[in-house]
């Protein structure tokens, strides 16, 4: 039996460990380990001082998912992780539902390496998984696990975190660019300019990547968005309406739409290059002017209604569309925004004056894939709180607040761009499985699914992962612990006992799920503790609810 | 022969008439240890080790108390009873029961490592075992508890060099005396919590000897806390106690930072993965020795830990139990913790 009982006797403790892939090693764990913006800040700024130009690219393309291709999957790992260590398969999957990472567990699982070798640098390691994906799963294989072997524990975790993908540890893309702009001396919006769109990490240069020449080569490159704070309390804290403009907030992807050298671009907001995903935009490229961008809405819309985000859905990840699909969700782009026209940046023009020549453009392209963002009238705020209440109506989910004198900023800003949402759609229903969650919710059961009523049944209808505070998990967390089945695998099956509030954005018809319905952002809004479990609301009120405002 | 019985109250030796850590008030309670999920009020008679004792009178008020060395039998209606160390936390013992001829052990909890206070575990031979699996997973395997205390001591010095104070949050009781046994030696002043600080008197009191340390008062500066160790019961985090202290570098030594999502969802600077519970090769190297024929898995991952040692050859079963676990305050009840505080305030 014993042959999981692995020597704990170390020797060299791998933070002691020079040189190879330690800096970079570090720095994750310090950008882990920090909780203040701040210090998360300092630790990049130091690290892009001292790390190797080539690693540095790496770095920005990895912290802005960039990442190479896979060259092994999840299962390869984890068999040669069970295989290595001679592990029940069983075991291995309670381990990984308990740390909820399987970079992470493959990390801890592994014996302990008394005499880990000076390792490579990021680099070398990210060329080699870009050979391996030509290579076969032989050779594969023996180069995961000679590399493990050759490291220590942290190296391991972000040497499998290479692999997997997702460094999900707290950085925004903010941060990276602040610090960036730190180290470079460049201003932090021009920074965020660079290292958006198009651009291969294995074949660009530091320099090149951050020199002031860059942006001309790549004609593709989108600009970084202004993203809106939400709107808390009421408007009048704006003041005058008079400065400001109203526009429904549409509940599509955020994109860019870019005509340079004759070509068309449509990025998301996620950096996601969607241009062959959307063929109806393709013929935009003979009617546009050219050395434009627009910010607008990727939205499937019929007269220039939109419809819901679940048929956008059925779109995206698509690569060959049906004719049927063109027809039923035509896919348009509702501009908002000018930034670039004539070839010229107008982002640091007022708002007013950018929009005025979007709607000459829009107007003179009478294109049916183009539509104006429209801007709603109203007299005072009274008015727009009015307008704001129809916004389901609309098939929209509230407003946007923009002051009409604003400039284009980078990223998210307070002050003169505000999303004022509506309230959120309500259903009291209970917990009836939940799940260990990943990341900082490691071995706490924080993933969890909801049933309604249906007759003397219950019928799940939802999955929400967030709304809770901490304090509230860890006594969801205990209450699952004492009131489920003990048993293996992820999934506990509980005692429906815990009343929820559900919150959601929107509500639509699904071939898919069981109680026929499918939620837009469902999440935890409050935990009903004055409720009893037969005080929820039933599938009848579920299927209303899509009758009023999932059509 | 069942010379335990699993009952709502508790862990049960009918022959004897005993109940071992029990849940609820009983007539006669044997003791494992002083922690609160072990030790509860409201019995009329308790049965532990001398060191465990000024705990109990610390924690639970005046009782009828018995307490027994290590190795020294006891009788009840023909039970043998004799007490072992399992070097969890001073005076934390395991349970042998011996009755015509057929000996089981209750663990309670235990960590195989000399922690140079708790005692030596001794694994004591037996035919039925009744272990605890607070670490029953493979991913729990421990670093030699030197390679942890110079990491805590190397955070130290840099706190000190960026003028932050030092706030180890570790339970009172156990944890608590460790660090500061290992990591006085790196400050000139070792601050505690009045939850630390009671504990550590009621422990010289009974003629320990440890590290001086100073009750945390307004009248300190901050300049002295910059320089400083303060250690904590978890409560104390975040609230007006740490005021006096900011800037503060927070960390937390508990066997559960071994995985990272732990540590981050704590808000903490920094864990170290030092245990008072034995880890997965602790557990499984008990058990060999012990000699049992059947085992019962207790709390933590007692699904897990029963399923391996079955597919390995030794018979076992998983027992609920009402323990919590002092590694992890969050599955302690909150009034708990705060009733230790308050009863040490």
């Amino acid at each position: 039996m014993n042959h999981l009982t692995i020597d704990t006797t170390l020797v060299a403790n791998a933070s002691l460990k020079k040189g190879g892939m330690k800096l970079f090693t570090d720095l994750v764990n310090e950008l882990g380990n920090s909780i203040k913006t701040n210090d998360k800040l300092d630790a990049l700024s130091a690290y892009f001082e001292l790390a190797d130009d080539k690693d540095k690219v790496w770095v920005i393309a990895i912290f802005s998912g960039r990442r190479p291709k896979r060259a092994v999957n999840s299962t390869q790992l984890t068999l040669w992780c069970i295989e290595t260590i001679n592990i029940a398969a069983w075991l291995f999957e309670e381990s990984y539902h308990t740390v909820g990472d399987l970079a992470e567990t493959i990390a801890l699982l592994l014996p302990e390496n008394n005499s880990a070798q000076q390792t490579q640098t990021l680099t070398w390691y990210i060329e080699k998984f870009i050979t391996l994906q030509k290579q076969d799963e032989p050779t594969r294989k023996q180069f995961i696990i000679e590399s493990w072997m050759q490291m220590g524990k942290e190296e391991r975790f972000v040497f499998n975190k290479l692999i997997t993908g997702g460094f999900r540890i707290g950085v925004s893309q903010k941060t990276m660019v602040n610090a960036l702009a730190k180290a470079v001396q460049l201003d932090a919006s021009v920074i965020a300019h660079r290292i958006s769109g198009n651009w291969d990490p294995a074949t660009t240069s530091f320099s090149q990547l951050l020199s002031s020449s860059s942006v001309s080569v790549d004609f593709s490159k989108p600009y970084p968005f202004y993203l809106a704070y939400a709107l808390e309390g009421n408007p009048e804290s704006l003041g005058n309406p008079q400065q400001w403009q109203a526009e429904w907030k549409w509940d599509g992807i955020r994109g860019q739409l870019i005509k340079r050298n004759n070509e068309i671009f449509v990025w998301s907001r996620g950096e996601e290059l969607m241009t062959d995903k959307f063929p109806e935009y393709h013929s935009l490229k003979d009617v546009l002017p050219n050395g434009l961008v627009l910010d607008g809405e990727i939205i499937p819309s019929i007269e220039k209604k939109p419809l819901p985000f679940a048929l956008l859905q059925t779109r995206i990840g698509r690569k060959n569309v049906t004719k049927k699909q063109l027809q039923e969700t035509p896919i348009t782009f509702f501009a908002y925004d000018l930034l670039e026209y004539e070839g010229t940046d107008y982002r640091d023009k007022p708002l007013q004056e950018r929009r005025n020549i979007l709607e000459q453009i829009v107007m003179n392209t009478n294109h049916p894939a183009l539509i104006i963002s429209p801007v709603i009238e109203f007299a005072d705020w009274k008015q727009l709180a009015d307008i704001r209440s129809a916004s389901r109506d609309m098939g929209a989910e509230g407003l946007m607040l923009k002051r009409k004198d604003s400039i284009y900023q980078t990223g998210r800003k307070r002050g003169d761009w505000w999303k004022w949402k509506i309230d959120p759609l309500l259903i009291d229903c209970i917990m009836i499985y939940a799940q260990k969650g990943h990341g900082r919710r490691s071995n706490l059961y924080t993933d969890y699914t909801f049933a309604v009523k249906d007759g003397d049944k219950l019928i799940t209808f939802t999955k929400a992962y967030s709304g809770l505070t901490d304090k509230e998990f860890a006594e969801v967390d205990n209450f699952v612990k004492r009131n489920s089945l003990e048993k293996f695998g992820p999934v506990r099956t509980v005692k429906p006992e815990l009343v929820f509030e559900i919150a959601f954005e929107g509500i639509a018809a699904s071939a898919r799920h069981k109680s026929g319905v499918a939620l837009r952002f469902p999440r935890i809004n409050r935990w009903r503790k004055d409720k009893k479990p037969d005080e929820i609301n039933t599938l009848e009120d579920l299927q209303k609810m899509l009758e009023l405002y999932g059509k | 022969m069942q010379l335990v019985d699993f009952t709502d109250k508790g862990l049960y030796c009918a022959q004897g008439q005993f109940y071992i850590d029990p849940w609820q008030a009983v007539d006669r309670a044997i003791i494992t240890h002083g922690h609160s999920d072990h030790a509860r009020a409201g019995s009329k008679y308790y049965l532990c080790h001398h060191y465990t004792k000024p705990i109990l009178q610390l924690r639970l008020g005046n009782n009828n108390y018995e307490s027994v060395e290590w190795n020294e039998p006891v009788y009840m209606n023909g039970v043998k009873i004799t007490l072992h160390p399992a070097g969890h936390i001073i005076g934390s013992s395991q349970i042998r029961i011996e009755y015509k001829g057929e000996v089981w052990v209750v663990s309670g909890d235990y960590k195989t490592e000399n922690d140079g206070i708790s005692g030596q575990f001794e694994p004591v031979p037996c035919h039925t075992f009744i272990t605890e699996s607070t670490f029953g997973l493979p991913i729990y395997r421990w670093l030699p508890q030197e390679v942890q205390f110079d990491a805590m001591r190397k955070w130290i010095q840099q706190n000190k060099q960026q003028g932050r104070t030092s706030l180890l949050l570790a339970y009172s009781l156990g944890k608590a005396q460790r660090v500061i046994k290992n990591l006085a030696g790196s400050v000139d002043h070792v601050f505690v919590h009045g939850a630390v600080y009671n504990t550590q008197q009621a422990f010289k009191n009974a003629g320990w000897q440890f590290p001086e340390t100073e009750k945390v008062t307004n009248e300190i500066s901050k300049e002295l806390f910059h320089q400083n160790l303060v250690v904590a019961p978890s409560s104390a985090a975040d609230s007006a106690w740490t005021k006096k202290m900011q800037p503060v570098s927070t960390c937390i030594c508990s066997g559960w930072m071994q995985v990272r999502g732990n540590a981050r969802r704590k808000n903490i600077d920094a864990g170290f993965a030092l245990s008072d519970h034995a880890d997965w090769n602790g557990l499984l190297e008990t058990v060999k020795a012990t000699g049992a024929s059947k085992v019962f898995v207790t709390h933590g991952f007692q699904s897990a830990f029963s399923r391996f040692l079955n597919e390995n050859g030794i018979e076992a079963g998983e027992v609920k139990t009402a323990f919590g676990n002092e590694d992890d305050d969050e599955t302690i009840s909150p009034k708990a913790v705060n009733e230790i505080d308050v009863n040490a305030e």
